[in-house]
């Protein structure tokens, strides 16, 4: 009797890539809710927007790659990618930002350096990058707390005619404001205290109104993913770590113009930058210690761009900078095999 | 009982022991055909000792250890000699290989056997009796043991010896058999080996799925001063670093021996081969396997080897529905075999028929996402995701720098991928690519010593017959020389 | 002015001496080049290229008159070796000095040999033994696989024959299930 010839291991487990791509789909939910119930209808129509065009994108290259196409849409990379952008976007953002944006992260940052594996940058950050530099003033705009959840809400009806149409007869100006990050940076420089430009009403009890509840969303749909192991934990620990020493730092050494260390990790996107941009297996260090001073280098770097850069916050930057270096960190920071003497 | 020093990595597989290991050790059938390959071991192939024609007797050495690290090979019952020729063996190639085939007699006469009382034997004639009798160890990998128990060249005494009855495997259940049957027999084997050894301590690790079995090595090790250690159930702890570590803290160096660390480790059924050898004066004939999965009546059996793995299939009641592989050894590490009728060999250790039920179906492979499951899993704390890009792009020499050879080969990293990834295929392919680019230029070297010798050879040739000839005659006309006559 | 003279004769003469210590401390034998180039040869010394062995290929193309893709047993790996140990591009195999093949090894018809000893002259590396009028034997471990005895054989009683893969010398290969395979 002859048998089929397969090498071994002969078992395997049933852990997909489609598997992990989803639970950080599934690890964003309480996040975006709190954005959906604060920021409206608006995240939910960029988030469809998004995805809809990420996977036609996604199945353009594919099959321009002569790739099979329902095993790479069926792992949910194209998803993960257009949600983190959309997450990313001002709610009001105009419709032709998000599909700039996916474009640049999908085709360019993706399937033109090798697609899913081989991109050296985080395309969602690529992304966002390209329509931050190209669009300063539209992606500068977000909207003030007017979510459903919220009293003046606007409806799903005007959200739509603003974004597809143009704010047209809405008070557009009136309903969006400069996010809170971009408020003390415009205060510091206009000679304010810390203490003085906390008093204004864009922000709540630790950091930006609203925004504060989102990053709780997004820290719990982080531990998790830490918990059932499908992000590396050092990455967002070096990245907070680092974030957090640097604030610190400042904030002792003059707590007037220094924003205070939990002001900093509560803000912007720190915590989802941390858990879920920074943790991009492909785009990151691979190895355990290069993983911690991976995220350690984007948390300075997120520290030095707020406080000292030309942006409110810095976490794409941070993060495509150390993109950059992922491959160095990785050949110094191997570690010490079996049965190898300690150097 | 001392403490434990876990290992990195791992993984906890599925068991499937309870197939097989509720019954006991059966005695399997006596073929009429015995095929006896002549390459059972790691080292030389054995140089036959017999002709077609020839009779034999049950115990009769056939093929000659050939060399230090080579091992003998008996006949596993009495009867005829019908072929000394190449026969489809159990290797992952599929290959065949230099074999003596038997056509049994039925009557299964012994030699005369001679048991040696061993305390009054120099150590080195001792290790001669066990090499005679063939032992290798028993593991999988059939290292001759005769060369492991030599501790010449160290001058101090060995720390541990260790009895690996850790059988970490999943659906192998022999060395659990063999440890609640036959205990003491195989105390008394690993007291030889103590004998020649002379280590400070003896240890004897076993996982703790096996409590009858630790029940029983315990109860034979009483007054012996050996210690049953019972680890943890976590697969790869019966590889050889793996179990020194985890009993002794101690790592074997990247390119040494466990005996670097003064530390010697042994499979339990090599510890009941020697203890037969010495005691009885029964060379390894037999061995006992599992042979479990998608077959009627799964169980272990002790067979003769050179038995065809149809034969012993057959006497499970067959195959049941659906059997897509047939594996030699455990699901992690053992190999698809081409066809069931290559023999048994002393390394086969355990039979394994899966079909669908068991084998998870093949995913498509995508590209890696270097999320370093596989880095956490990694038992030789190897990078898996780096080999794997070197090995894949051919990178022979980044590979080995990032230490390929480290690499065991459990498996566990090929398990965890989400990517679904062959891994250990590309680390194989890529440690043979290096051997065989290494032996090439041996080769290269040695051509191009032979041919400088060569051109040496000629040139002082040409030298001495001009010498010659002018010591002739010193004349105008110069003789022709044929140079044809060289050589 | 005397002082600047001194001074810079003195440093003159320790760069000298500290040059001069240098070229006997770290002294190189021979020509590295040529032995470089030699190691990467396959050693068949079948003269394929136009040279007569192994070493004056390596020693021409170091002096830069051979090409680096000459060498048919080599094949194309042994020209990617020679053209990073250069660091030339890498060409393909010139057809006018052979093809590509698997390695061979030379066997003797012995029923056939008359015993001529043509072949063991043409052997580059002594793998052929016998004497004058007595039947020769191929050495198998020694043959590099050149093919320079066949055409001197005058009953035409040699032939190559390839290395069939044994369990010794089998090898796992590179795994063929990618993703393209999938599709």
């Amino acid at each position: 009797m002859r048998f089929k010839t397969v090498t071994s291991p002969h078992l395997h487990q049933q852990t997909g890539v489609n598997q992990v791509m989803r639970r950080v789909l599934y690890a964003m939910v309480p996040g975006i809710t709190a954005l959906v119930w604060f920021f409206g209808w608006g995240i939910l129509i960029n988030l469809a927007l998004a995805t809809v065009m990420a996977l036609g994108a996604e199945a353009a290259m594919l099959a321009a790659r002569s790739k099979p196409l329902a095993l790479h849409l069926g792992d949910y990379s194209a998803v993960v990618t257009a949600w983190l952008l959309a997450v990313a976007l001002p709610p009001l953002a105009p419709w032709w930002m998000t599909v700039i944006g996916i474009l640049a992260a999908i085709v360019v940052a993706k399937h033109l350096y090798g697609g899913l594996g081989y991109n050296p940058f985080n395309p969602a950050m690529i992304g966002y990058v390209v329509l931050l530099i190209s669009f300063p003033r539209e992606m500068s705009a977000w909207l003030i707390p007017h979510g459903i959840g919220q009293p003046h809400a606007l409806s799903l009806l005007d959200t739509l005619q603003i974004i597809f149409g143009g704010a047209g007869s809405l008070p557009i100006d009136a309903l969006t404001g400069a996010t809170p990050l971009d408020v003390l940076r415009t205060q510091l420089g206009l000679g304010q205290t810390v203490a003085e430009i906390r008093n204004s009403p864009v922000f709540g009890i630790v950091a930006g109104r609203g925004w504060e509840w989102a990053t709780a969303g997004f820290l719990t749909g982080g531990l998790w993913l830490i918990y059932t192991r499908t992000a590396a934990w050092q990455i967002p620990a070096g990245l907070l770590g680092g974030l957090a020493v640097m604030a610190t730092a400042f904030y002792l050494i003059d707590p007037q113009h220094y924003a205070p260390p939990w002001f900093h990790l509560w803000s912007g996107a720190a915590i989802f930058g941390a858990f879920f941009i920074a943790t991009d297996p492909v785009t990151a260090s691979t190895t355990p210690r290069g993983r911690l001073i991976y995220g350690a280098g984007i948390g300075i770097l997120i520290y030095l761009i707020r406080g000292f850069g030309g942006y409110p916050d810095g976490v794409a930057f941070s993060v495509l900078l150390m993109n950059i270096a992922a491959p160095t960190i990785d050949l110094y920071t191997r570690p010490r095999v079996f049965g190898e003497r300690q150097p | 009982m001392s403490a434990l020093f876990p290992f990195h990595g791992g993984l906890k597989t599925v068991r499937h022991k309870t197939e097989s290991n509720q019954t006991r050790i059966w005695t399997a059938m006596l073929p009429p055909r015995l095929t006896v390959p002549l390459r059972q071991h790691i080292g030389a192939i054995a140089k036959p000792l017999v002709q077609p024609g020839d009779r034999v007797l049950k115990g009769q050495m056939i093929g000659q250890p050939d060399g230090y690290i080579s091992a003998a090979i008996h006949a596993p019952t009495s009867g005829i000699v019908s072929a000394v020729d190449p026969q489809p063996v159990a290797h992952p190639s599929g290959l065949a290989d230099l074999c003596v085939t038997i056509e049994s007699d039925g009557e299964d006469r012994w030699i005369n056997r001679q048991p040696v009382n061993y305390p009054h034997l120099h150590p080195s004639e001792l290790r001669n009796v066990i090499r005679n009798a063939g032992v290798v160890g028993l593991g999988g990998a059939a290292f001759p043991s005769a060369v492991k128990l030599n501790p010449s060249g160290r001058s101090e005494r060995l720390d541990t010896l260790i009895l690996n009855g850790a059988e970490c495997e999943p659906w192998i259940t022999c060395d659990d058999r063999l440890m609640r049957e036959r205990a003491a027999d195989i105390v008394a084997g690993l007291q030889i080996m103590a004998y020649l050894l002379g280590p400070y301590e003896v240890m004897i690790g076993i996982e703790d799925d096996k409590p009858e079995a630790i029940a029983a090595m315990s109860a034979a090790c009483v007054r012996t001063g050996y210690m049953v250690c019972p680890i943890p159930t976590r697969y790869p702890s019966g590889s050889v670093k793996q179990l020194v570590r985890l009993l002794t803290g101690k790592e074997i160096p990247v390119d040494g021996l466990p005996v670097d660390v003064g530390v010697q480790c042994f499979n339990v059924a090599t510890a009941y081969t020697v203890h037969r050898a010495v005691n009885f004066g029964e060379p390894v004939i037999s061995r006992i396997i599992t042979v479990t999965g998608q077959v009627h009546g799964p169980g272990n059996f002790e067979v003769l080897i050179g038995t065809p793995f149809a034969a012993l299939i057959a006497q499970c009641g067959g195959y049941r529905e659906g059997v897509e592989r047939l594996i030699l050894g455990g699901p992690m590490m053992g190999f698809a075999l081409h066809s069931d009728d290559a023999p048994v060999t002393k390394a086969a250790n355990c039979l394994l028929a899966v079909g669908p039920a068991e084998l998870a179906p093949e995913l498509p492979v995508l590209p890696c996402i270097r999320c370093g499951a596989c880095m956490d899993v990694c038992p030789a704390d190897l990078l898996p995701q780096q080999l794997y890009w070197h090995a894949r792009a051919k990178e022979f020499d980044q590979a080995r720098d990032c230490h390929l050879f480290s690499c065991i080969e459990c498996g566990c990293c090929s398990v965890v991928c989400p990517s679904h990834i062959p891994l250990v295929q590309y680390y194989r392919y890529a440690k043979n690519e290096i051997w065989a680019l290494e032996k090439e230029k041996q080769r290269a070297e040695q051509a191009r010593q032979r041919h400088q010798a060569r051109m040496e050879r000629l040139e002082r040739e040409k030298q001495e017959r001009e010498a010659k000839l002018r010591q002739k005659a010193p004349r105008v006309e110069v003789v022709a020389s044929s140079g044809k006559q060289e050589g | 002015m005397i002082i600047a003279v001194i001074a810079l004769g003195l440093l003159a003469g320790a760069s000298g001496l500290l040059l001069g210590f240098a070229a006997i401390r770290f002294k190189v034998e021979g020509d590295p080049m040529v032995q470089q180039i030699d190691s990467v040869l396959p050693q068949t010394q079948c003269g394929q290229c136009g040279y007569a062995g192994c070493r004056p290929y390596a020693e021409a193309i170091a002096a830069g008159e051979a090409d680096i893709n000459l060498c048919p047993p080599g094949g194309q790996n042994g020209i990617t070796a020679l053209a990073e140990l250069l660091g030339r591009d890498p060409k393909s195999l010139d057809p006018a000095s052979g093809i590509e093949k698997p390695k061979m090894a030379a066997v003797i018809d012995e029923q056939r040999c008359i015993g001529c000893t043509l072949c063991i002259q043409a052997c580059p590396v002594d793998a052929i033994i016998g004497a004058a009028k007595h039947m020769h034997t191929v050495l198998v471990g020694e043959c590099t696989g050149c093919e320079l005895c066949l055409a001197p054989c005058p009953v035409d009683c040699i032939q190559m024959v390839p290395f069939a893969p044994t369990v010794t010398t089998w090898k796992w290969t590179y795994p063929v299930v990618e993703v393209k395979a999938a599709a």
